[in-house]
């Protein structure tokens, strides 16, 4: 309000005075589900669910959320499905083009800093999509790229994202970070400690946990374990309900 | 100027609703603040009449938002020996509702000494719910066996009822009514009435991200009632890592630890109620 | 604007161990992002075996306390006995349902020991409205109970002792109000057995 106005003793609107009106379209639609990936020393683990949901309802109980890029690099995409499908017809399109031009595939680094350039690329129509990034680097140490929609995107050990984040983040903080825990061992610079019995494990379980109590996650769970020899999918069960 | 009616009504025992907060939760809302998420049940409830009595069902989520926070609770509410309803909306409604009906239903069969009727349960609760204007936003579906036999109504929150072979209610409604539509049947006998309510609380623990957990289920008839709490558990949790999570002890820093012993009142309920004791106040 | 209810924000969770509860708050008294305090009580003992764990805006916080400590005061001098944990816990109910139309912005977890034998768990948390939700394992309240949620689902155990039990807890709210502004800033867990109550104070992140 400005400051030359007189004082207004009511709030109701001036009459005959109507305020600008704006018709909005609105594309995109949130479709649920949770992606993480965990970093080892050794191996890579990339899970997600399958459910896809809009508001109340289910829509499928059996969209995969995860993409094999190459042969030791998967990426895990949550958001509008719409958004999830074009960014991953796009990307495959880019990777046999690259393989084509320089006679290899892309290397997990190069991937990540593509993927950025691809996200960033839409800065004022976003993808709406939540990509974790998982592969094998040149040592030999698994790793993980996190994003945002727009193309930020940092190496960490452990990432999730999607409906399920709030429930499963402070498990892996607690479990693979180590936090709070004054008797545990710290994690390894870029992985965490645990071996791929015990990761696997813990990511099993962080599913199932926010399972039951996010309506968004479930039907079944995904789990790709990537090592230098490539990658393996496993399916398990989730509640249905 | 009369003091604030609340200590009166406490020292009287009148009850109802308080109002004190109302004006400054209204100026909160002006300023912008958001209304604070409450205790739902997204809920699937249904209810069907068969050849002697009515089933009753109900799937057992309670939510807030999108997260689940109570797996398993009761939607089946008591009302009488032979009136129950089933509650969905806002949770304390439901719940708060049925039981002061219950407990006016109490009083009534007291006084008259003649086993309730359903149709005097569905007044109530509608009477109340219009009064309110539907703020008291409860959903129900209500079935009992009374000397005219079995009835079932749902009572919507604005207090419109309905009196039908087979009710729905809840977000969940139409993944059971569905089932309702293709599977209804006049004069049915009571495992096909429980299977046909099993199988409409299934579509909608399954197809209504709102509803879900185990099925509730209770028959009225003229014998009185039989509360099938949860007959079927389909979404029990299938995977847990094996051994836990176990945290040695001294894992998290403790600053100060302190040890309080139980004052265990040296009351003895014997003596204290000894008329000597009682002159004390 | 945000609810509410995340105007001063708070996190606590109650557990169930065998013979034994255990209940912990973080400490932090904040107004939205600005922290103003970190000694802040937001678990209250009323009577012997009974602890009401109070989230939500910081004044309804203590108007309840008092009347929660006023009434259970007023019946052990009518009744000549404590409360029992479950009446105590409809007691909260009846009176926020009172307010249904003017609330209390105040979501109650009552934990205390209790049944036949006085020494069998007893767990309940309450929307603001006074809707019960009663559990065997855990229940958590405040601004991050999501991340609380995630946390109790992996790490509880039934039957744990009180040690045991105390250490899951503690666990439980430090990692769980790591990611949350509005919680944290020190921990206290009070652990109830039939003996009497322990009480620790955590150290926990300060930012």
């Amino acid at each position: 309000m400005s400051c030359t106005e007189p004082l207004r003793l009511s709030a109701a609107p001036k009459a005959g005075v109507r305020g600008p009106h704006e018709r909005r379209f609105n594309p995109y639609d949130h479709n649920g589900g949770t992606v993480l990936a965990v970093a080892g020393t050794n191996f890579a683990i990339v899970a997600g669910d399958t459910r896809m949901s809009s508001g109340f309802n289910i829509l499928s109980r059996n969209q995969s959320k995860l993409l094999q890029l190459t042969a030791t690099t998967v990426l895990a995409t949550g958001g509008f499905r719409g958004d999830v499908s074009t960014l991953q017809k796009l990307l495959k399109a880019k990777l046999v083009e690259y393989e084509h031009k320089h006679g290899e595939p892309m290397k997990v680094h190069a991937i990540a800093q593509m993927l950025a350039n691809t996200l960033y690329g839409r800065r004022f129509f976003p993808y709406y999509t939540w990509n974790i990034l998982s592969g094998m680097d040149e040592n030999g140490v698994g790793c993980v790229y996190s994003y945002d929609p727009v193309g930020n995107y940092e190496r960490v050990r452990v990432n999730v994202t999607g409906s399920g984040e709030p429930l499963i983040q402070p498990l892996l903080d607690n479990q693979f970070e180590r936090q709070h825990q004054q008797l545990a061992s710290k994690p390894p610079p870029l992985s965490v400690g645990q071996d791929l019995a015990e990761a696997t494990a813990i990511v099993k379980d962080a599913f199932y946990s926010a399972g039951e109590r996010d309506i968004y996650t479930g039907d079944t769970m995904e789990v790709c374990v990537i090592t230098k020899d490539g990658v393996k999918l496993e399916s398990f069960e989730l509640n249905v309900d | 100027m009369l003091p604030s009616s609340a200590p009166l009504h406490e020292a009287l025992g009148l009850g109802g609703f308080n109002f004190d907060n109302t004006r400054r939760n209204q100026v909160l809302g002006a300023q912008g603040v958001a209304a604070p998420r409450v205790k739902k049940t997204g809920t699937t409830i249904v209810g069907v009449v068969y050849k002697d009595g009515v089933v009753l069902g109900a799937d057992t989520r309670a939510t807030e938002g999108e997260t689940v926070c109570d797996k398993n609770c009761e939607k089946i509410h008591y009302i009488a020996d032979n009136i129950w309803c089933c509650g969905a909306g806002t949770s304390a409604d439901t719940e708060a509702t049925t039981q002061l009906v219950s407990s006016q239903i109490e009083l009534h069969r007291l006084a008259t000494g003649k086993a309730p009727r359903t149709i005097t349960a569905l007044t109530m609760l509608k009477r109340k719910l219009f009064q309110y204007q539907g703020n008291i936003s409860a959903a129900l579906v209500l079935g009992g066996f009374d000397c005219n036999g079995p009835s079932l109504y749902t009572v919507y929150p604005h207090g419109s009822t309905d009196s039908l072979p087979y009710v729905t209610m809840g977000s969940g409604s139409l993944a059971a009514m569905a089932v309702f539509e293709a599977e209804y049947k006049d004069a049915m006998s009571v495992e096909e009435a429980k299977a046909l309510v099993q199988a409409a609380i299934m579509s909608g623990i399954n197809n209504d991200l709102g509803s879900g957990g185990s099925v509730d289920m209770l028959v009225i008839n003229k014998d009185g009632n039989t509360v099938l709490r949860n007959v079927v558990r389909p979404n029990e949790r299938k995977f847990r890592k094996a051994g836990g999570y176990s945290f040695p002890k001294g894992t998290a820093k403790v600053l100060t630890q302190t040890f309080t012993p139980l004052s265990s009142l040296p009351i003895d309920v014997t003596t204290t109620r000894s008329p000597a004791a009682m002159e004390v106040g | 604007m945000s609810s509410i209810m995340q105007y001063n924000g708070a996190a606590i969770i109650a557990m169930a161990g065998k013979d034994c509860i255990a209940i912990a708050s973080d400490k932090r008294y904040g107004i939205r992002n600005q922290t103003m305090g970190c000694q802040m009580k937001k678990i209250f003992q009323v009577g012997d075996k009974t602890f009401v764990g109070l989230t939500g805006l910081a004044t309804d916080m203590q108007t309840l306390d008092q009347k929660f400590r006023f009434r259970s005061n007023m019946y052990r001098l009518r009744e000549e006995r404590e409360m029992s944990t479950e009446a105590f816990a409809n007691m909260v109910t009846s009176l926020l349902y009172e307010h249904r139309f003017g609330p209390y912005f105040c979501e109650p977890i009552v934990a205390g020991l209790g049944g036949e034998d006085g020494k069998s768990p007893f767990l309940c948390g309450m929307d603001l409205l006074g809707a019960q939700v009663r559990t065997e394992d855990f229940m958590v309240g405040g601004d991050c109970t999501e991340a609380l949620y995630g946390l109790c689902e992996s790490m509880y155990r039934p039957d744990l002792g009180p040690d045991e039990l105390f250490e899951v807890i503690a666990q439980c709210l430090l990692s769980g109000v790591d990611r949350d502004c509005l919680a944290g800033w020190g921990c206290v867990v009070h652990v109830l057995t039939p003996e009497g109550v322990t009480t620790r104070d955590l150290k926990g992140r300060m930012d």
